[in-house]
């Protein structure tokens, strides 16, 4: 975005230090001086508190590999003692594994915002496709950090999702065996899983900081979808949006504090205190609570390589967004149809959530197919033909003038 | 280097271009394939164990859980009653068609890998529609031959490499 705003060194020893690493210069015009839409709501406040999220995530998880050991006759008691023994231990270690759960909170409530306000539409498509694969490295990496404390639901989780690779044609067996690193899961995928669950949280940062510097081209979207017209529309975002991000933030940690010290397992399944044992499945295999609506689509079908597509497919139609919403019109606020829709949309993805909780059987797989039929009928049905078909509301000139524009005044 | 403007023949310079690349390719494939094959499993994994079982204990009716190549494997001593139930289906519309007889050695033993062909759990026996085994994780029902009935499980329950050392032991593997 182009801004009135340039950064003047006001001293010798910054006008030294600007013309050789112009940090101070990127710091003032990217983050402190950063012209931002004026009437940006809450729901904008999550991409701070996905930030805070990560980083919270990367400094419990270091120091939990200080205490760790990846090795299956270790593990399940080395957890026990980073619980029982390690000083604040079991603190830290509450908040990593509740920190994934906040984490899948917030980064939902921010797909969702993206979702009703338009913004992955041109031209903010290649921050939503960043947002998309930071989500999925998520996933990933959330799912082999579920592994790492060895108990039950770790084992049969790994165990069930790396067999949906097998179910490819062809290479679907040798591809498992090499992810494994054996016939079944043992101690070098444990391994592996830790190496990995390390190392990819640095990756989703590198992707956050281009998912940033993404955004930084065109600025933020914003509640009425409008583009920024002029000075008049913009405020700093320091200390307008600081402290915005910081009071949300600091609401958010109200609710993240009532898991850590209230009800620290409340999100978890009880059956992962259980050591994992190769011989016996638990009863009810559930994997965590926020990628229980892929385990319903999964569930939904009864052909296996069929359910594996579907559910792979529920997140890679995501990325294909920008281009499935045929509206031009961004904010949802202004599309009538849209917003039923959209609130349906909502309630089925908490549907399938539901569901994939359950045993699928009798009523519950009927709900699971249904739901599934409109998750996919939502991006694939009604974003194309709706965005060609649907009276839009009448809008503002701008952001800043709440007047009508005249255009959508005559065309109502 | 006057002919470097000559664009559509083929230069020196070109022929050093695609040789160094090809030798860069090459080579950074054969340092990348160590990186990939140390994730397969080795050999001390892949060795192929086999193990001996005694069977002699198993009442007819149960059934011994014993463990292969870190998979459960269920040894079943059929009754004659089961075994009717197993043959009396054989010409059913099957999932997977199979015949009863074909998946044993011995009528009175059923030998099958305990897991679930969907996506690997271990299918507790006994349990289901079909009381043969029941998978708890996706709800697939495999009959008293293991053979899968209903539910997403593709294939039936998968019969292991075994062999009857004598009357009372068995080989696996």
């Amino acid at each position: 975005m182009d801004t009135d705003y340039k950064y003047e060194p006001k001293n010798g020893l910054t006008r030294w230090l600007d013309s050789r690493l112009p940090l101070m210069r990127f710091t003032s015009e990217h983050v402190l001086q950063f012209p931002t839409p004026k009437n940006l709501n809450y729901f904008w406040t999550f991409g701070f508190i996905l930030t805070m999220c990560l980083v919270t995530q990367i400094i419990t998880g270091i120091i939990l590999a200080m205490h760790y050991a990846p090795s299956t006759l270790l593990a399940f008691d080395s957890v026990e003692h980073i619980m029982r023994n390690v000083n604040y231990g079991w603190l830290i270690r509450y908040i990593h594994s509740n920190g994934a759960s906040m984490f899948f909170l917030a980064v939902f409530i921010h797909m969702f915002r993206g979702l009703y306000y338009g913004s992955y539409k041109e031209p903010r498509e290649v921050i939503w496709i960043l947002g998309c694969i930071i989500y999925l490295l998520m996933i990933v990496t959330a799912f082999m950090g579920y592994v790492l404390p060895w108990g039950q639901m770790s084992f049969w989780g790994a165990t069930v999702i790396i067999n949906l690779v097998g179910t490819l044609p062809l290479i679907g067996e040798s591809l498992t065996q090499m992810l494994l690193g054996g016939f079944a899961v043992d101690n070098p995928t444990l391994n592996r899983f830790f190496s990995l669950h390390y190392l990819l949280p640095f990756i989703i940062f590198g992707v956050v900081l281009l998912h940033i510097w993404a955004l930084h081209v065109p600025g933020n979207n914003n509640p009425v979808g409008l583009s920024v017209q002029g000075k008049q529309d913009t405020v700093a975002f320091h200390p307008y949006y600081t402290v915005k991000d910081f009071f949300a933030y600091t609401v958010f940690l109200l609710l993240f504090c009532y898991f850590i010290f209230y009800n620290p397992n409340a999100l978890g399944h009880a059956d992962n205190y259980i050591e994992a044992d190769a011989m016996v499945t638990p009863a009810h295999i559930v994997p965590e609570w926020y990628l229980l609506p892929f385990y319903a689509i999964l569930r939904a079908v009864p052909d296996k390589l069929a359910g594996v597509l579907l559910m792979f497919g529920a997140i890679a139609v995501l990325f294909f967004l920008p281009w499935l919403d045929t509206a031009k019109v961004r904010s949802g606020r202004y599309r009538p149809v849209f917003r039923y829709f959209y609130v349906l949309f909502v309630i089925d993805c908490l549907i399938l959530g539901y569901l994939g909780a359950q045993v699928p059987e009798g009523i519950y797989l009927f709900l699971s197919r249904v739901t599934t039929i409109y998750y996919f009928a939502f991006f694939l049905l009604v974003l194309p033909i709706l965005g060609r078909i649907e009276k839009m509301k009448p809008m503002p000139i701008g952001i800043s003038n709440s007047e009508l524009s005249r255009d959508m005044v005559a065309a109502e | 280097m006057s002919d470097t403007l000559d664009n559509d023949k083929p230069t020196r310079r070109d022929f050093l271009y695609i040789t160094t690349g090809a030798f860069g390719v090459v080579g950074a494939a054969s340092v990348a394939w160590p990186l990939i094959d140390q994730l397969n499993p080795d050999a001390s994994v892949k060795a192929v164990s086999t193990i001996e079982v005694d069977i002699s204990s198993i009442e007819p009716g149960s059934f011994l859980k014993v463990a292969w190549r870190g998979k459960p494997i269920y040894i079943r001593r059929r009754t004659n009653e089961e075994i009717a139930d197993a043959e009396k289906d054989d010409n059913l519309n099957l999932p997977d068609p199979q015949k009863d007889i074909d998946r044993v050695q011995k009528k009175e033993w059923l030998v099958v890998v305990g897991v679930c062909t969907h996506l690997g759990c271990i299918p507790i026996a006994n349990q289901g529609e079909y009381e043969g085994w029941f998978c708890p994780c996706h709800g697939s029902h495999y009959d008293i031959s293991g053979r899968i009935r209903k539910g997403p499980a593709p294939t039936n329950l998968e019969v292991p490499p075994y062999e009857f050392v004598s009357d009372s032991l068995i080989k696996i593997g």
